[in-house]
């Protein structure tokens, strides 16, 4: 009988990447004690800094993968690994480029025009272009194939109609582009995955309208999006007409294998021991422990698809039960903190520990949604046990 | 310098293992065994391979392969629920070997906690001893005055009172009772009470994971079997998503095991990096081994629960482990301790510590 169905290969950080890790604390240690941010939960989706973005991208730690041609650094995974988890364990306001660097210009580079390439990608990986996920529409959540924002070919391109909701950050200053899953081909039910299309979208163009949506905590944090016949030029196609589902899929991929997936409220665990320590009981011992021990374990994991994309592998599924695992891990840390934590830390509004409760509590909802339900990646899991 | 090393592994090892635990750990051999018939055919095809000497350098008349040969054995031989101390007789093969003694002969346990040695004659009682009654020798630790030693007792020199655990393998309790030690040494450094416990720990995650992932490969098998309102209960998606809630379970203790594993192979020995790695990966498996067999036996229904099934053999196992050398509770208030002893201020540099060596 096989021993494990998945495998998430041991990896060590090179050099570089270990050499970075300094560097990156450095910057975030100063930044954060000059007031360059306060930590935030679940600063990748929440703290939009197009500042702190830019300081990013004066470094070299956006776009850190691409090739320099196109503004990028060409390092490694594992190294661009680093400085996002650093990120995200400071809670630092990594929300405004967050989307154009892990998924929308990698697809870019992959997929877009070369007109499109150096136009985008430079701006991107300078912290000055920000950009959008455009899958989602009012009738199309989990069944992805269902959208029906609909692209009708016109001399140069395409005039585009339809609707995208809970775009993260389409609103915020500098998003410019939405990457948008749109039907190219009117619906086959037989083949349902056919006819579609993955369109660059300019958020500045005629006919387009976001419209800022509160989520629970009154954050306006995603968006509804119109298009009113928006012109799409032929060079904004990403890859083939009608092969949009392979490539939003590829897309998927990238969203769903950072840290992002557990750490999101890791800042909260951090600024909580400062309390604990004070009169650790049995109880709080057990928790810190139970809490340490899932974050290596989930650690150990994601740096494993790092290791799995390093090696050429495209390990989908581990990324998606990886990210099905750390999700619901996020609500139980929060969960778990609450019960040892003194009551005046959650009675309160003010000061740093209560404010990141109550944020990493009030996010804590989408952490299981966002980038697929926990459901949908189930199924993706079953498939490869053979079971659907 | 490098990035994704898989693992040195010498697959010939594995190979041999896997090969012959599928042929002579049947299902037959582990209920016979239970019943109290020891399985000579399978312990004596596991001595003419060597196997249990994997964890024993030359010098000790070892195999002298590596570690992490051993934790890949160890995870088959949980897969397979082999029903003889094999585990047990590397891990006091592993100890004798630590304090530079000749591996003797034979079945081989280990008895927890810290004894007392005087002019040779050992004393002190320990409880679930693992496969104690067919033991040659029991190895444990011995304090004479200040000094600690690894020690060898005959089993047949102790007083044995029979017991089993949930798995019904025998685990029974162990009076030295001033029986004479045929090999003794003195401990390395560092060597105590604590890091055989932690490297017991480590043995029993080993085997766990093996366990639960062929638990996953039964409940996969049997949910595309079994029919029920005219269809495969597989194609159901409670059970689909009841069995990807196993299959990461079983995913995440087999991470944490391996994470563990390098850490001990990396020295050889259970110093305060491989510690914390043991202390995660038993806390880990303390959840698998709840949430994971309580999934196998709700997909298999009924049949899971009768003991002619075979399912039983590997939770029941999973069971059984995660409770010795100390469950999640013992191990999660120590690593608690440790984590606060770290600080907060450095609990995230420990965190990356492990990748950043
Ligand atoms: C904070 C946040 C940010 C987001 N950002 C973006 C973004 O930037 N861009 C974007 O395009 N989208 C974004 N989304 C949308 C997200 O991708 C969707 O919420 C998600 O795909 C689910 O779609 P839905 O909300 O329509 O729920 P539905 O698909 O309607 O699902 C509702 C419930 O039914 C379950 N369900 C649905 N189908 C099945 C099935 N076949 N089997 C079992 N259960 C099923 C789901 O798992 C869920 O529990 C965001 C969402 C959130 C919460």
């Amino acid at each position: 009988m096989s021993s494990s169905r998945f495998r998430f290969p041991r990896v060590t950080m090179p050099d570089a990447a270990r050499a970075l890790r300094q560097e990156v604390r450095e910057f975030l240690a100063a930044e954060r004690a000059s007031g360059g941010f306060v930590p935030m939960a679940d600063c990748w989706a929440s703290g939009f800094s197009a500042e702190f973005s830019r300081k990013l991208g004066q470094r070299g730690w956006l776009g850190m993968t691409w090739p320099r041609q196109y503004g990028g650094h060409e390092r490694s995974f594992l190294e661009r690994y680093v400085v996002t988890e650093e990120m995200l364990a400071a809670g630092a306001p990594v929300m405004a480029h967050w989307i154009a660097d892990r998924q929308s210009g990698t697809q870019m580079l992959r997929h877009a025009s070369a007109e499109v390439k150096n136009r985008a990608l430079p701006r991107m990986a300078a912290g000055q272009t920000f950009c959008a996920i455009g899958m989602s529409e009012p009738n199309t959540g989990s069944d992805l194939a269902s959208v029906r924002t609909r692209a009708d070919k016109v001399a140069g391109g395409w005039k585009v109609n339809g609707r995208k909701i809970w775009s993260t950050g389409a609103h915020g200053e500098g998003c410019d582009y939405m990457i948008s899953l749109v039907r190219t081909a009117p619906a086959d039910e037989k083949a349902r995955h056919q006819g579609l299309s993955q369109l660059i979208i300019d958020l500045k163009a005629p006919g387009v309208t976001v419209r800022g949506i509160e989520d629970i905590g009154g954050q306006v944090h995603f968006n509804e999006t119109l298009f009113e016949d928006v012109f799409v030029p032929e060079s904004h196609l990403l890859g083939k007409e009608g092969h949009g589902w392979s490539l939003v899929v590829g897309e998927l991929a990238l969203e769903r294998s950072g840290p992002e997936r557990f750490l999101s409220s890791f800042i909260a665990l951090r600024e909580a021991m400062q309390v604990l320590a004070a009169n650790p009981d049995d109880r709080t011992r057990e928790v810190l422990g139970h809490l340490v021990a899932r974050i290596k374990t989930l650690r150990r994991m994601s740096l494993g698809i790092a290791g799995l994309l390093q090696e050429g592998k495209s390990p989908e599924t581990e990324a998606a039960l990886v990210k099905d695992m750390a999700t619901r891990f996020e609500r139980e840390l929060i969960e778990q903190l609450r019960v040892v934590l003194p009551e005046a830390v959650l009675l309160s509004s003010s000061g740093v520990l209560p404010r990141l409760m109550r944020e990493a509590i009030l996010r804590v909802p989408s952490s299981t949604l966002r980038g697929g339900t926990n459901e949908v990646l189930k199924g993706m899991i079953v498939r490869q046990l053979g079971l659907r | 310098m490098s990035e994704t090393d898989s693992h040195t592994l010498d697959t010939v090892i594995l190979d041999t293992a896997t090969r012959l635990f599928a042929d002579l750990s049947t299902s037959e051999t582990i209920n016979a065994a239970e019943k109290g018939e020891w399985p000579s055919a399978l312990w004596q095809a596991i001595e003419a391979s060597g196997l249990h000497l994997t964890w024993v350098p030359e010098e000790c008349g070892g195999a002298g392969a590596g570690m992490l040969d051993g934790f890949a054995v160890l995870k088959a031989a949980g897969a397979a629920a082999l029903p003889v101390p094999l585990a047990e007789t590397l891990l006091a093969g592993w100890l004798l070997a630590q304090a530079g003694l000749e591996v003797p002969e034979g079945p081989l346990t280990i008895a927890r906690g810290e004894h007392r040695i005087t002019n040779g004659a050992v004393t002190g009682v320990a409880l679930a001893v693992p496969h104690a009654r067919s033991a040659r020798q029991i190895v444990a630790l011995a304090r004479d005055g200040a000094r600690v030693l690894v020690v060898a007792v005959p089993a047949s020199a102790c007083v044995l009172t029979p017991d089993r655990n949930l798995a019904g393998e025998p685990w029974d309790s162990v009076d030295f009772n001033g029986a004479m030690a045929t090999l003794s040494a003195a401990a390395p450094a560092g060597l105590d009470a604590d890091s055989l416990d932690a490297m017991g720990a480590l043995v029993r995650v080993n085997q766990a994971a093996g366990a639960l992932g062929t638990a996953l490969e039964l409940a996969i098998q049997y949910a595309g079997e079994r029919e029920q309102f005219g269809r495969p209960i597989g194609k159901f998606q409670a059970i689909q998503h009841m069995i990807a809630d196993l299959a990461g379970e079983a995913a995440a203790v087999n991470a944490a095991a391996d994470a563990a594993a390098e850490a001990v192979a990396a020295t050889g020995t259970v110093d305060a990096d491989a510690w914390v790695e043991i202390a995660t990966a038993k806390v880990r498996l303390g959840q698998a081994a709840s949430v994971g067999p309580a999934i196998a036996h709700q997909v298999h229904g009924a049949m899971g629960f009768t003991y002619e099934h075979r399912l039983h053999h590997f939770t029941r196992r999973a069971w059984a482990w995660r409770d010795e050398f100390g469950n999640e509770t013992v191990w999660a208030r120590r690593l608690g301790d440790a984590v606060l002893g770290w600080g907060a201020d450095q609990l995230w540099h420990r965190i990356t510590a492990v990748t950043d060596k």
